[in-house]
């Protein structure tokens, strides 16, 4: 089984975020990048499949994407088998400062894997980043192909895979589903694997990162951006200031006050 | 046109809320409001603030299933024509709209928090990056999808009624060639202490670090004689029970106090504590989503503040 997965990067939500020139997008370039949480969640999973036997694990990312080269080395020192990183062949495509949208990234992927099939491709549910919808199922969409999303587990059935998807408040479904599929992971049935330095830096030094310059369709039009704007985090609520001790104490009297703990 | 949700005959309160939002674009519009019922036509009737039930029966339908959602729901797309198709930012919008965004040929906003029209332009405001940033988008063509975080809208508006027009589909012939089946539903876990049910709880997010240092959160939930909780990847990592999780895949809950530790604020979490009572926000990060949904916040670091809080708390 040939299990596709593709991954990429994401403003690191502890950074400050600043908006461009015109105020309709995110200024990239002084922002740190890492790994979409849910991509390293789909990872993992297929990393596990693989353990269990008869599976190749390619990871894959967009060749625009900031700090692609080092994601995808890290997926090759955790277990992949091979990784590759996609770029546009047609002239003077570009991100653009919002990064690539949605319908262009699954295009891209689309055309890869119309190419080079893959029995199941794995990737995380969503990323933050994106306000015009979800990779998998759009993907799925323009490959044909059943997908499943807020997987929490992926395991090898037949000719298909067992899914377990999950709903709120816990309840889940346990479906089977015929490959070739898409799958978007919520999480993986455990927690993702470490990649020490060390691992990383020798598949640097190895190289085996291959690029591939594929032609996709014109993607379809999305939602326009307009403006971006800071969510009025202050103002709402009331700061408690000083030390660690003085807030404690203010903490413990909002609570006394509504009975909540005992004493004066 | 709204799509509804239901699990184990019993539709959701995210899909009223829903239909209140497509009635008050109705409204502008000069339209009517309805809703795609995929699965038993008794459900109907709690469908009475729509003025058009679309129904869709078939076996395959019985419970959600996605390949069986999407070619019905497309196949009522095709023949009602919506100006807009409003699904819920969670599993099944989360599934079924960008597919359906390809498949239908409408442009999606997801993440979508606030929805109107703008000068005759459909306008969606979408919570980005785990809700630290709005990004305002214009949904062009004649029609658009948006999958809408719970709790945007209220459901008020909405619900009552009784009187929808029931309108019967025919199930697409894709619908007897599925290419996925249902096995079992699995109920959540349950016997470990119900967090809904607490008067207080302390919650406790990434922002722990590791397992170990989730000691001195016990401490302090032992201390308060309260419950712990948490966001989801503390569960995910597997250092509490997933019958500790607050959110949309978690639990909703209503305590008259909700202490948050290192819990960023995004959506999937706001939307299951939101109704707290008195919110109170530990978070390193000043701009933090958490605090605009918190009453009482602070920027101190949780490893300093909770033994103090501790102490106190004895005292
Ligand atoms: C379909 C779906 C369903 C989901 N359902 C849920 C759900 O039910 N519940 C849920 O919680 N999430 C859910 N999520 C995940 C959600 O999107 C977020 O990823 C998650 O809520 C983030 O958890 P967090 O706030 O603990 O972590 P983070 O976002 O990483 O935030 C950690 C915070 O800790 C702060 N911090 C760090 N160190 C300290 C310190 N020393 N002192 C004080 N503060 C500190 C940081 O500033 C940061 O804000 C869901 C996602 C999807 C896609």
């Amino acid at each position: 089984m040939r299990i596709v997965v593709p991954m990429k990067s994401v403003p690191d939500l502890v950074e400050e975020i600043e908006f461009t020139a015109d105020g309709t997008g995110i200024e990239r370039e002084q922002l740190k990048f890492v790994l979409n949480e849910w991509d390293a969640q789909a990872l993992e999973e297929a990393l596990l499949l693989r353990d269990s036997g008869g599976v190749e694990v390619v990871a894959v990312g967009c060749a625009v994407d900031p700090e692609i080269d080092q994601i995808l080395y890290t997926a090759l020192a955790k277990g992949a088998d091979a990784a590759v990183r996609l770029a546009d062949a047609r002239a003077g495509s570009s991100s653009g400062p919002a990064g690539i949208p949605v319908a262009a990234r699954a295009a891209l992927l689309a055309a890869y894997l119309e190419d080079q099939p893959a029995d199941l491709v794995i990737s995380g549910v969503q990323a933050p980043d994106d306000p015009d919808g979800q990779l998998p199922p759009t993907l799925a969409a323009l490959l044909g192909l059943p997908h499943v999303s807020v997987a929490v587990g992926v395991e090898a059935d037949g000719d298909g895979v067992t899914v377990r998807q999950e709903f709120a408040g816990g309840l889940s479904h346990e479906l089977w589903v015929g490959l070739p599929a898409v799958i978007g992971v919520q999480s993986a049935r455990q927690a993702p694997r470490y990649a020490p330095i060390s691992r990383i830096r020798q598949t640097m030094s190895a190289g085996g990162l291959g690029e591939l310059a594929v032609t996709p369709r014109e993607p379809q039009g999305g939602p326009v951006p307009r403006r971006m704007l800071q969510p009025a985090t202050t103002g709402h609520a009331e700061m408690l200031t000083g030390s660690p001790g003085d807030v404690a104490d203010q903490i413990v009297e909002l609570l006394r006050s509504r009975g909540l703990v005992k004493g004066e | 046109m709204v799509l509804a949700e239901h699990t184990a005959g019993q539709v959701s309160e995210g899909t009223h809320e829903l239909i209140g939002k497509a009635a008050e674009l109705a409204a502008v519009l000069g339209g009517a409001t309805e809703v795609a019922l995929l699965g038993p036509r008794a459900l109907a009737d709690q469908l009475g603030d729509a003025d058009v039930v679309v129904c869709v029966e078939h076996p395959a339908l019985a419970e959600y299933l996605p390949e069986a959602y999407e070619e019905a729901l497309l196949e009522v797309l095709a023949q009602r024509s919506p100006r807009l198709l409003l699904m819920s930012n969670a599993t099944v919008g989360l599934d079924l709209g960008s597919a359906l965004s390809v498949r239908w040929e409408a442009p999606l906003a997801a993440y979508v928090a606030a929805l109107g029209f703008d000068d005759g332009a459909l306008v969606a405001t979408s919570k980005i990056l785990g809700g630290k940033v709005l990004a305002e988008v214009e949904l062009p063509g004649e029609r658009a999808i948006a999958t809408v975080l719970g709790g945007a809208f209220s459901a008020g508006a909405g619900e009552g009624g009784g009187g929808a027009e029931i309108l019967g589909v025919a199930p697409p012939a894709a619908l007897d060639a599925l290419r996925m089946s249902l096995r079992r539903v699995v109920e959540p876990d349950a016997g470990d202490v119900d967090i809904a049910a607490a008067d207080m709880l302390v919650s406790v997010g990434r922002g722990i670090e590791t397992q170990d240092n989730l000691e001195i959160m016990a401490e302090l939930a032992d201390a308060l004689g309260v419950p712990l909780s948490a966001s989801r990847p503390v569960v995910d990592a597997g250092w509490l029970p997933k019958t500790r999780q607050v959110g949309q895949s978690g639990l909703k809950v209503k305590p008259r106090a909700y202490l948050a530790f290192g819990i960023s604020g995004a959506p999937e979490h706001l939307e299951g504590m939101r109704g707290a009572e008195l919110i109170v926000a530990c978070n390193t990060d000043p701009g933090a989503p958490i605090f605009g949904i918190a009453h009482y916040g602070t920027t101190v670091d949780l490893f300093d503040l909770v033994p103090e809080l501790v102490d106190r708390v004895h005292n």
